[in-house]
């Protein structure tokens, strides 16, 4: 990712929370070229109020902006439609400053007036938007969540090119938060054109538009030709074609036919591609912000007693788990991934140790071991896991009986409290933004531990709830680094409480044919999935 | 016969009632929450309930069941809830494809189907009959993926005769149609072989051959027509059950019909689709199956519809 970063910092007007040094652009990239992409399943929506899967999130990015973005294959933010912004001395106040002369898709120009509409909308309970909990530090989203209010009180357009927005708390994150596809801005008159149906129609400001879309067959997005950023994308058309098992896509890629198999690399041929030179020299591989964890129910015995929670991590084997999954993955030490700010890197995590982990439970008062269920969802590598997870177990005396079902019934059991281990593969946290933040409140928070929540540990603990707020509350860029230190103190007292076992971090593998240009991390680009305004054909 | 067509016709509403009121209720009692999949993995509790609120699934289940039921009086099979588009719309989207697969693979069926039943009833008990026989034993019972695959593998990859997978041409059409008419013929082949042995030891067939006619005229002219009866009534059942979706072959060569709008939905628990797909497709097996009974009378005049 290094080299993506110039050596000679193009030192922007004003600082993120991290460095935001921009990117240099490829000096062998050039205009043109069509590239063709598939997906075994078509698209759900692109609506960025609404989508939120793997599939529609990369796309989302290629049609709109939101006022912050990022710098191409990293996670450091870069203002996007807002050419600049303030933030006042008590962090409540943010002031953004957007470009003049953006155009949507449909000529018309971009205006404060739009940014407001598009915060209204996705907080609007009528809209139906998955994301809109992330607004919630802005002021008068309770009234809107309430439907007492139909705009946000917080969010006022001050000229055409001014929107300030005021927070009822502050919030650390919410230049991640201006930087998420829900926040995405959208034209008002083409939301109401669409009727209803935006998601089929989408019109935003972004490097793509949409140029046609077959339902169940093919969605084709071409070049932005009045794009605002200069010169980019390089694509002149990208055709995504649904319908193809990602063993035939994998076919079709040899054949030449085809330039990235959107459902990666099937887990059966894992193997030979890796062991194919020519095929392997096609696989670029990077980070996830994902962890793959075992959650244990605190509520209920035997795992509300800390001595069981750390005898099952310290009982897990995970690099047998990691060649489980062929290495598509590393050993995870702590709830955090690696790529993410705020990761503890000197934190070694729980020796794997099955005699310790014995003594742990004599201790505990099971020196007999006991039983217990393990919850995994039912599709491929996850039972495999969970079989591997009930060995180690039984290694200590645990005998575990091996519930496999369907994701929602896993995910259900876990919100209800019902399952006092979920194995949390297939289901796991992906993060929605690069933010250590990101990885606590709905999955170890107080928050998340309510019925239906994501906290399948139902983990709560309220010193480090408080940690947590003060950490987010740290939101002049000037304190970043404290703001990391405090999220990495949090993790760290999660581990010594054990409510998980992290067992490991997912590696990210694109395919691309020989003909794609652009640097590797744009390929696995830890936002955007492929980051498609910046690649290229060679 | 309009009076048996309108008696038929009102059964068959009351049939398609039974089989929104039982899916609907599966999926009510499902121990999955639909608002869950739409709200992903990080909404508050407050978000859930509101998109909850928004579809009306916080209602009692007679009144949701209610509000499907009349908005499907007036044609109206309601909005997806994650993509939020019209369910009519997205199935008419991929009727067309669905439609022509249909036709080609039962006209596939019927081709490798009836050829293997009559040879076979013909050489009854011979070495063909048997391996005709084994043959349709493995061609019901292979597994669709690795058939699918396999002919994917060997025509179109290894030799290129035709696209790998997708939609459009005529030669795009060929190698899903003709896995299904293999996977298929062997009901077929089976059902005609029995069919035609019946009908071969009947008098009239005596008859016709003691007249002297040829073999040829025989089978086709005499024994064929009788035989073919019980193939009509299962093209109305094998319609329905095109019409619920050929899952798997139709994600293997990529062919955008109902059975992968209906697998996705399934998957993201997205009721109103999976509603649609269903009542489409049993409008489907209901409609064959009439379509199967009005045509026995042409076939066999001793038929009579009452």
């Amino acid at each position: 990712m290094k080299k993506l970063l110039a050596s000679t910092a193009l030192m922007l007007a004003l600082c993120g929370p991290t460095l935001a040094q921009d990117y240099v652009p490829d000096p062998a990239a050039k205009q043109g070229g069509s590239i063709v992409m598939t997906y075994k399943d078509d698209v759900a929506t692109l609506d960025p109020a609404i989508g939120y899967d793997w599939q529609n999130w990369s796309m989302i990015r290629s049609l709109f902006d939101g006022l912050m973005d990022y710098v191409p294959g990293t996670t450091d933010l870069r203002p996007g439609l807002a050419e600049k912004y303030e933030i006042s001395e008590d962090g409540l106040t943010y002031t953004f400053h957007l470009r003049a002369g953006v155009k949507f898709h449909n000529g018309r120009e971009m205006t404060a007036d739009d940014v407001k509409y598009s915060l209204d909308r996705v907080t609007l309970p009528a809209t139906q938007s998955p994301g809109s909990g992330f607004f919630g530090s802005i002021k008068g989203y309770d009234a809107m969540v309430g439907g007492t209010a139909t705009s946000l009180e917080g969010v006022t357009v001050v000229d055409p090119l001014t929107v300030k927005i005021e927070l009822s708390r502050p919030d650390a994150t919410f230049l991640h938060v201006m930087a998420i596809n829900f926040s995405s801005v959208v034209p008002k008159e083409a939301v109401e054109a669409a009727n209803g149906d935006f998601g089929k129609m989408p019109v935003g400001t972004g490097a793509f538009k949409m140029k046609e879309w077959t339902l169940g067959q093919s969605l084709v997005f071409e070049r932005n030709t009045d794009y605002w950023r200069k010169g980019e994308p390089y694509l002149d058309q990208i055709t995504y074609e649904f319908g193809q098992e990602p063993i035939v896509a994998l076919l079709r890629l040899q054949n030449g036919e085809i330039d990235i198999p959107g459902d990666g690399i099937p887990p059966a041929k894992f193997t030979e591609v890796m062991g194919d030179p020519a095929q392997k020299a096609r696989v670029v591989t990077g980070d996830v912000l994902h962890t793959g964890y075992i959650t244990m129910n605190v509520t209920a015995a035997p795992f509300d007693k800390v001595e069981v929670r750390r005898a099952v991590n310290m009982a897990i084997n995970k690099t047998r788990i990691v060649q489980v999954v062929n290495n598509r993955a590393v050993p995870a030490t702590q709830p955090l991934p690696p790529a993410m700010p705020g990761y503890t890197k000197d934190y070694a995590g729980y020796p794997f140790d099955a005699e310790g982990a014995k003594k742990l439970l004599a201790d505990a008062g099971y020196p007999d071991g006991f039983e217990t269920d393990l919850y995994a969802m039912n599709t491929d590598p996850n039972p495999r896991i969970a079989q591997a997870i009930q060995q180690d177990l039984a290694a200590i005396g645990i005998k575990a009986n091996i519930q496999s079902l369907a994701q929602a019934n896993v995910i259900e059991a876990g919100g209800a409290g019902t399952a006092p281990m979920i194995w949390s593969g297939g289901m796991a946290w992906v993060a929605d933004f690069p933010d250590p933040s990101n990885f606590y409140g709905p999955i170890l928070g107080c928050a998340g531990a309510e019925a239906g929540g994501w906290n399948w540990s139902k983990y709560c603990n309220p010193e480090l709830d408080k940690a947590a707020v003060a950490a987010d509350s740290m939101s002049d860029p000037a304190k970043t680094a404290d703001r990391l230190k405090a999220w990495s103190d949090i993790y760290m007292k999660v581990m010594e409480d054990a409510p998980w076992a992290p067992v490991y971090n997912d590696q990210r593998f694109t395919m691309k044919s020989d003909r794609m240009g652009g640097a590797d991390a744009l390929f696995v680009d830890p936002i955007a999935t492929v980051n498609f305004d910046y690649v290229y054909v060679k | 016969m309009p009076a048996y067509i309108l008696r038929r016709l009102l059964q068959s509403g009351l049939i398609l009632l039974g089989v929104s009121f039982i899916t609907f209720f599966l999926l009510f009692v499902l121990p999955a929450d639909p608002v869950r999949q739409i709200a992903g993995r990080s909404a508050s509790a407050a978000t859930v309930e509101s998109i909850r609120h928004e579809l009306g699934l916080d209602q009692p289940f007679l009144v949701q069941f209610g509000h499907y039921i009349g908005g499907l009086v007036q044609g109206d099979l309601g909005r997806s809830y994650l993509q939020k588009s019209e369910v009519s719309v997205l199935i008419a989207s991929r009727l067309p494809a669905t439609l022509l697969l249909m036709v080609a693979a039962i006209f596939c069926e019927l081709v490798i189907g009836l050829a293997m039943g009559i040879v076979a009833a013909l050489r009854r008990d011979s070495f063909t009959d048997q391996a005709l026989m084994m043959t349709s034993f493995v061609t019901v019972s292979a597994p669709q993926f690795v058939v699918s695959l396999l002919m994917l593998y060997v025509f179109a990859v290894k030799l290129g005769w035709f696209p790998i997978g997708g939609y459009g041409t005529f030669r795009h059409l060929v190698l899903p149609a003709v896995t299904l008419g293999i996977l298929g013929s062997g009901w077929y082949s089976r059902m005609m072989r029995s069919s035609m042995i019946d009908v071969m030891r009947t008098d009239y067939i005596r008859t016709a051959r003691s007249k002297g006619l040829t073999r040829a005229r025989v089978v086709l002219g005499h024994a064929l027509p009788n035989a073919i009866l019980p193939i009509i009534a299962m093209i109305g059942i094998d319609i329905g059950v095109f019409m619920g979706g050929i899952v798997v072959v139709e994600s293997v060569f990529g062919w955008p019909g109902i059975g992968q709008l209906a697998w996705q939905a399934i998957q993201r628990i997205d009721i109103p689709i999976i509603m649609g797909v269903t009542l489409v497709s049993a409008v489907a097996i209901v409609l064959g199956n009439l379509l199967a009974d009005l045509i026995a009378p042409f076939i066999d005049p001793r038929i009579k519809l009452k």
